[in-house]
């Protein structure tokens, strides 16, 4: 088995009033395609939003590649990071939005070569040619130049996915991506996703899709109040689950 | 049978457009007010032929250089401490956020014209400025007008502008700050790249319209001797009394100003709606 890429323990997010998270541990393997699923409300975009560290967490800590978000530390002391270390520390995981969250004042080929070129001072002209590469590879040769308004759905997902491609990180997380989309094209950006997914990337895909799960996941994770209930291989989940909830969950979704 | 076939039948009928009888009468007194006005000013006793001689005297010309100087000058001021004041003013840090209230709380409330004469009779109070033993001026010597006009102008400016770019940073939708973050932005970055572009869609048309504003407000400056064409225009009308036709002479540039810079609005509005579709630029 390959080394672990990301590691949470006990991670714990509490808005006021509220947990959201309730002691999430989760581990994550170098090249491992993990789906977490779910009812509404358990808490499984405040778990990624908590690995790219867009929330702070209250509780728990979290590894990626043996390196502690949000802190570092010098003996037994744990000092909180100022803003530019962790952005730096971000810039190892890619993000992809259920909303896409595209930068409505660039073209396509501007929003994926903007984070290489300002943030990581690619040059201009490798940048954008890497980004070239991306774009087709997600079927976009011809909208390079296409603003985010001129394109669907469906491509704009494609094109914020080159765009977390860009960044050459080692883990991209997936946060509902195909959940704005109109059913007709949901499957031009799983077959995206399964691409990246058997090019080696490791992935951790929130989706609600369970033919995805199925066909493309290593690992299935069952969230519920705040909580990972279930853990395990996709079919082994999937299938023949033990948690209780879980079997119920997974047995209304195929309704 | 026939008979209900005809009553549907309108393509032989011809079609006697409406008449809109309340516009015609209304569009009728207006027009006869205005040619009342217009017969005013020409049986009044202006000589117009004044007005054509100062059009373009040097005197003039040279107020509305320093109009058009002051204009920018101030508003460069104004945005610059408009910017600057608005990212405090949403900073986590109290103390920033703070400071910035209160700076639109002091400029905003109190009057332009009265800004000015403070800033002018600056010298009454602090008789020198700098900092001791490094560099030290006599205040009377850096209040110039210019100075006194573009910092009191430029800092009640960036009051209003600072709620104006304000509210352009907070229409940006927050998953555009998410998404930049996700691709490793740090926060000034963040800002440059991605939030202020997209918030100048908002900021950019109050903008225009207080850079036209400024135009008029310039002449404000005419109190404390800034030689703007207000200014210049009564030091000539002190001498030859011809009041109207050179207040007319200043109108005149003032709307001139205004105009071109309405026309550049438009080109620069258009700019910053690239990649929003339906959003024309108001023009
Ligand atoms: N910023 C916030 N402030 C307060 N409560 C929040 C905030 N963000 C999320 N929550 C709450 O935390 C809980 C978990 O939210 P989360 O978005 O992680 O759920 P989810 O599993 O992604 O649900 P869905 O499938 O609907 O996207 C929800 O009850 C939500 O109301
Ligand atoms: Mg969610």
């Amino acid at each position: 088995m390959s080394e672990i890429l990301v590691k949470a323990i006990d991670v714990t997010k509490r808005f006021t009033g509220f947990t959201a998270l309730d002691r999430a541990s989760l581990d994550i393997r170098k090249g491992e395609v993990c789906c977490i699923i779910g009812p509404s409300g358990s808490g499984k975009s405040t778990f990624l939003r908590c690995i790219n560290m867009l929330e702070r967490i209250d509780g728990g800590a979290i590894w990626i590649g043996g390196e502690l978000l949000g802190y570092r530390r010098d003996g037994d002391r744990l000092y909180e990071m100022r803003d530019s270390e962790i952005a730096r520390q971000r810039r190892r995981t890619g993000m992809v939005f259920q909303r896409f969250n595209l930068f409505p004042h660039l073209t396509a080929l501007q929003n994926v070569t903007e984070g290489p070129i300002h943030v990581l001072g690619e040059e201009r002209k490798a940048a954008a040619d890497h980004a070239r590469e991306l774009l087709a590879r997600v079927g976009l040769a011809d909208k390079m130049n296409h603003y985010p308004s001129e394109l669907s759905g469906g491509q704009q997902q494609r094109v914020a996915i080159a765009r977390a491609m860009g960044m050459r990180p080692e883990l991209i997380l997936f946060d509902e991506p195909t959940s704005a989309l109109d059913p007709e094209l949901v499957s031009e950006v799983l077959d995206v996703m399964k691409d990246l997914a058997e090019s080696g990337m490791t992935m951790v895909v929130v989706t609600h899709e369970m033919g995805f799960a199925r066909g493309v996941a290593d690992t299935v994770a069952f969230m519920e109040a705040g909580r990972i209930e279930e853990v395990g291989p996709a079919k082994k989940v999937l299938s023949e689950p033990d948690n209780a909830r879980c079997a119920a969950f997974i047995r209304a979704v195929h309704k | 049978m026939t008979d209900e076939r005809d009553m549907y039948q309108t393509s032989h009928l011809r079609i006697v457009p409406r008449r809109h009888w309340g516009r015609w009468i209304a569009a009728g007194v207006v027009c006869l007010l205005l040619a009342a006005l217009v017969r005013a000013f020409i049986n009044g006793k202006i000589e117009w032929n004044y007005v054509g001689q100062f059009l373009f005297s040097q005197s003039i010309l040279e107020g509305l250089v320093n109009t058009i100087l002051m204009t920018f000058a101030a508003m460069a001021v104004g945005i610059t401490l408009g910017v600057i004041f608005a990212i405090m003013r949403i900073s986590e840090n109290p103390v920033l956020s703070t400071i910035a209230t209160g700076y639109v709380w002091i400029f905003r409330g109190a009057p332009a014209l009265l800004q000015l004469l403070l800033w002018f009779n600056l010298a009454l109070v602090f008789p020198k400025i700098g900092i001791p033993g490094l560099f030290e001026w006599r205040t009377v010597d850096v209040m110039t007008p210019f100075v006194a006009a573009m910092l009191a102008l430029g800092i009640q400016q960036g009051a209003y502008t600072s709620e104006v770019v304000r509210g352009g940073l907070l229409s940006v939708d927050a998953g555009q700050y998410e998404a930049a973050r996700s691709i490793g932005m740090g926060q000034l970055l963040m800002l440059r790249r991605i939030i202020l572009p997209q918030a100048m869609r908002v900021i950019l048309p109050p903008i225009g319209n207080e850079l036209i504003g400024m135009v008029k407000t310039t002449s404000l400056a005419s109190v404390i001797q800034y030689s703007e064409i207000l200014h210049n225009a009564q030091i000539i009308y002190y001498a030859n009394t011809r009041v109207l036709e050179l207040l007319l002479v200043a109108s005149f540039w003032y709307l001139s100003a205004v105009t071109v810079l309405s026309i550049g609005q438009m080109y620069v509005e258009r700019y910053f709606a690239r990649g929003i579709q339906r959003l024309k630029a108001a023009g």
